[in-house]
């Protein structure tokens, strides 16, 4: 029985006393695959005692089923928990694990070592303080070494772990481990300023430097990993930083209270604080600092909390409560560095929605400036940005936010993009600076053609003709089929006898030359519109073959949508909504089609509607449905 | 009641970093926020466990002074230790919450339960089956669940706010990326969010916590004299009359404790003396097996609890 564990027999209280105000170390693991980091962690939990009985026997059974050990233990079983990564013993999602000692509590985010997993890696490391770069001794700083310390060092963290892993096999040799720690330190100089290296020996699998001095490393002065981790310091730069609160929620459970909640970012508040809110730009003064059980006198970086301000200032979710003599920019332009995470390309004039803090704002991505490759760290140019692509953007937002840049303040700086139309989050993005209004913006630089147009509205554009008889009911499944396209958020207009023939063909009757004309100068019309990104619904008796050709091939391969709305003479003339067929019966109207004009009905059409058997709203339904299935809404 | 927090003894010293139990504490009260302002339809699942206990506590404080802005729910399988509906009932009127209880009504027509049907038939009819009904009947769009990722391998996978299809399935392989604290809880029509505050505590944790906040929970947690049974490896608790006759017979009292809260024929005792937080906080630690060894639904096949998560047991 180790010490820990006689302290937990005899003194229980005094063991959860000591316990109760530990500090907490969260930490990544990553690096390429099979450098050991599954082994690693399986045996930092396994050294601190974390592994009960009942999950020993598993792994041993574990072991022998899908371990690469042989008859030993294979500790990376305990990490990989997912029975695919089992199967295929790689690791494809970060893996929280926890263990705790006398002086810490850990959660490790162990990461994938894959290249096309370096978005679960950003995941792990957008929260971790520190960073564990394994290394295979035999192999020494591979391009996956170099692309995860400069993602971890983007995201902000500025301790790394150098953890050179497989000792054994490379005989211990010091030279080896020199060798390998200059060429990183070389290396970390291309990464962001003012991040501390610690390069430590060992072997994962042999326990050798994990909790120990190793016998096998004399020339090795440095501290085990356990005791560096132990003992690193973790200040919290965020508490010097300062005060920012983003606002959660509007605290209001009756008329005599009004809060804020929300987490502090940084800085610290105690009533009596200045503060300023943002973008409103108002400032008040702290009241209260409310938590359950008693105000605080001061609530600092990292708390939870609800503030009451001392007057009405109007505040609402999104906006970021700061300290009023320093408060964040305000801006709605900026330049920042984006890790794009989607299989979906990131592309200039593209709209996504933007989250930060609290807040969730329209950004149009303007200008992709340069890629940033990954490997060498150096500048590339690149026209869109792929998965796990990193770059520099320049973007617009349809608000202004309150930020700060990223490199100053993780909290107010990070931002997430969100897909409009599969709401899947699709990159991360670090705020470098706000543009200025007038100054350095591209727009020029975006050819805004048919395409982004289209883009913009997150559609595919489409001439939805509908042709058939005099009250066949064209018209009324067009308008349905639009309300019905305006509540999916789709763009369209609806081009009918009523509106075209009023205005722009009042010059035209009903010879046969004016219906080619007619159908021309509306084909003209659908053509403008389905440029201009649209989803056009006309509805049109368009009674000859040709004409309904010519307008086919004006428009852009596949939007073109023939809809023949095939209603019987006898039905149409009985439904009669108009009182047409009635007229031209009696004389009044000459060249009506299907009494004394023809009308040709469509040879393949996209889509036949019967208006005998089914509703408007049936057939709208139809239609939509028939879009639908081939990829019409999805962008 | 609840209980008061240290906090004002912590920051009377001015103290300048969080430990381990606040910064737990800050980002679940985070967490559940963030869901209460941006969720339609949300709803908290409340299984009276200890887990949920604290995840009650913490809604309880995010909220401060408001009441949580969402009802509690109970997926009750009918054969939930007695002691846990009274527990239950009680709180949900303590707090002022609206409580949602769900049984599978075509489940309790058909008689199901754990001694006729197996334990693992009598989980999905009773329990998995169940909670999607109720999800699908309310039509909630996020729902709070108590799962911590210390509890088991492919939990510790899983994203704070955990995507479902519209039938209710989780594609582990297919996880939105989790960045800071920026949540995305948007979705397309149907589909929901599982939503875990205590995703990073761990079972001490849980226990430390009640201890500093003195949160109450279900006595069954505590040593008392209980008739029990062995039965299919377990030592269960004779609740009432339905355990078979048979078996009844069997009963003796010893002192006994659970670790876990079910179904109390699923749910296996543990004999202990502990009787007060500190003894159970010690017996834990010191003790060689891990916490779902009790629960019998974990030990059907390996990587059981990965199967389960994705056919749409929470």
């Amino acid at each position: 029985m180790s010490h820990i564990d006689a302290l937990i027999a005899e003194d229980i209280t005094a063991y959860l006393e000591a316990h109760e105000n530990k500090s907490l170390l969260r930490f990544i693991t990553c690096g390429s695959v099979d450098d050991g980091k599954s082994t690693l962690i399986g045996r930092l939990l396994y050294d601190s005692k974390m592994i009960f009985e009942d999950q020993l026997d598993a792994l041993e059974s574990d072991s022998k089923r899908h371990g690469t050990q042989g008859e030993n233990i294979d500790f990376a079983l305990l990490v990989d928990g997912l029975s695919a990564e089992r199967e295929q013993g790689i690791t494809i999602d970060v893996a929280y694990r926890f263990f705790s000692t006398d002086k810490r509590k850990f959660i490790v985010a162990d990461t994938p070592g894959h290249e096309q997993y370096t978005r679960n890696m950003a995941t792990g490391a957008s929260t971790a303080d520190l960073a564990i770069l394994m290394i295979d001794a035999r192999k020494g700083i591979l391009t996956q070494t170099r692309r995860h310390s400069f993602i971890a060092s983007s995201l902000g963290i500025r301790k790394m772990v150098l953890a050179i892993n497989k000792m054994d096999l490379v005989d211990y040799d010091e030279a080896v481990y020199n060798r390998i720690e200059q060429d990183f330190l070389e290396f970390a100089e291309e990464l962001s300023a003012g991040i501390e290296i610690q390069a430590i020996p060992m072997s994962a699998l042999a326990g050798d430097n994990i909790t120990e001095h190793s016998d096998n490393t004399p020339w090795y002065q440095g501290p085990p990993l356990m005791e560096y981790l132990e003992t690193v310091p973790v200040d919290d730069d965020r508490i010097k930083a300062p005060f920012r609160m983003p606002v959660q929620w509007v605290n209001r459970p009756n008329l005599d209270f009004r809060g804020f909640s929300g987490q502090i970012a940084s800085g610290s508040v105690k009533p009596g604080d200045r503060v300023k809110t943002l973008p409103s730009a108002k400032e008040t003064t702290i009241e209260r600092v409310v938590v359950h059980g008693g105000d605080l006198k001061e609530g600092i970086a990292g708390q939870s909390v609800t503030l009451t301000f001392a007057d009405e200032v109007d505040t609402s979710r999104g906006d970021v409560i700061c300290a009023a003599g320093e408060p964040a920019e305000v801006a709605d332009q900026f330049q920042a560095r984006v890790l794009w995470m989607a299989d979906n390309e990131m592309l200039p004039g593209r709209r996504y929605l933007l989250k930060i803090g609290a807040k969730t704002v329209t950004a149009t991505v303007l200008d992709l400036k340069f890629g940033i490759d990954v490997n060498t760290l150096q500048d590339k140019p690149a026209k869109t940005l792929g998965l796990n692509d990193f770059g520099v953007i320049t973007m617009a937002l349809d608000q202004p936010i309150a930020f700060d840049p990223y490199d100053l303040n993780r909290e107010t700086g990070g931002f997430i993009f969100i897909d409009r139309m599969t709401n899947n989050t699709v990159g991360l993005g670090l705020i470098d600076f706000a543009l200025r209004r007038a100054g350095n913006i591209h727009w020029q630089a975006l050819d805004v053609d048919r395409i982004k147009l289209a883009e913009q509205k997150e559609q595919k554009p489409a001439v939805l003709w509908f042709t058939g008889l005099s009250g066949s009911g064209k018209s009324t499944i067009a308008n349905i089929l639009q309300q019905k396209l305006f509540a999916m958020g789709k763009h369209t207009f609806v081009l009918d006898g009523d509106n075209v023939r009023h205005g722009l063909n009042q010059d035209l009757g009903f010879t046969d030359a004016d219906r080619v004309e007619n159908i021309r100068r509306v084909s003209n019309v659908a053509k403008l519109m389905s440029d201009a990104g649209l989803i056009t619904l006309v509805s049109f008796i368009s009674p000859f073959r040709s004409e309904r050709q010519m307008a086919r091939n004006m428009m852009t391969d596949g939007e073109f949508v023939e809809i023949f709305v095939d209603t019987p003479l006898e039905v149409a003339e009985q439904r009669d909504v108009k009182g047409l067929y009635k007229r031209a019966r009696a004389g009044e109207i000459k060249n009506f089609t299907g009494l004394d004009s023809p009308y040709e009905a469509p040879e393949a059409p996209e889509m036949v509607i019967n208006t005998v058997e089914q509703s408007a709203e049936d057939a709208a339904d139809k239609i939509i449905t028939w879009m639908r299935e081939r990829g019409w809404f999805e962008v | 009641m609840w209980g008061k927090t240290n906090l004002d003894q912590n920051w009377a010293n001015s103290v300048t970093s969080l430990t381990h139990l606040d910064r737990l504490e800050a980002e679940a009260i985070h967490i559940i926020r963030e869901v209460a302002a941006v969720a339609e339809n949300p709803v908290m699942l409340y299984s009276v466990g200890k887990d949920s206990a604290v995840m009650l506590h913490l809604a309880v404080k995010a909220f401060y002074p408001s009441i949580p802005p969402f009802p509690l729910m109970h997926v009750d399988t009918t054969w939930k230790f007695r002691e846990m509906i009274e527990f239950r009932n009680r709180k949900a009127k303590e707090l002022g919450m609206d409580l949602i209880v769900h049984s599978n009504q075509e489940g309790i027509e058909a008689g199901v339960g754990p001694f006729t049907h197996g334990s693992s038939r009598h989980t999905d009819i009773m329990k998995t089956q169940a909670l999607k009904q109720a999800l699908d009947l309310h039509k909630f769009d996020v729902a709070f669940g108590g799962a911590r990722r210390d509890e088991e391998k492919s939990r510790a996978k899983e994203r704070v706010f955990s995507f479902r299809t519209a039938d209710h399935r989780w594609d582990p392989k297919n996880q939105r990326p989790e960045l800071w604290n920026l949540y995305n809880a948007r979705i397309n029509q149907g589909e929901s969010i599982r939503c875990f505050p205590i995703s990073n505590w761990t079972e001490l944790d849980i226990w430390q916590y009640i201890r500093r906040e003195q949160i109450e929970i279900v006595p069954l947690y505590f040593a008392g004299k209980r008739p029990v049974v062995e039965w299919e490896g377990s030592l269960i608790m004779v609740d009432d009359d339905r355990v078979p006759e048979e078996l009844a017979k069997t009963a003796v009292e010893k002192s006994v404790r659970f670790r876990t809260l079910g179904c109390y024929p699923l749910t296996g005792a543990v004999e202990s003396t502990a009787a007060t937080l500190e003894d159970i906080i010690q017996e834990t630690l010191l003790t060689n097996s891990s916490e779902r060894q009790g629960r019998t639904i974990d030990r059907d096949q390996a990587a059981s609890m990965e199967k389960k998560k994705q056919e749409g047991y929470f």
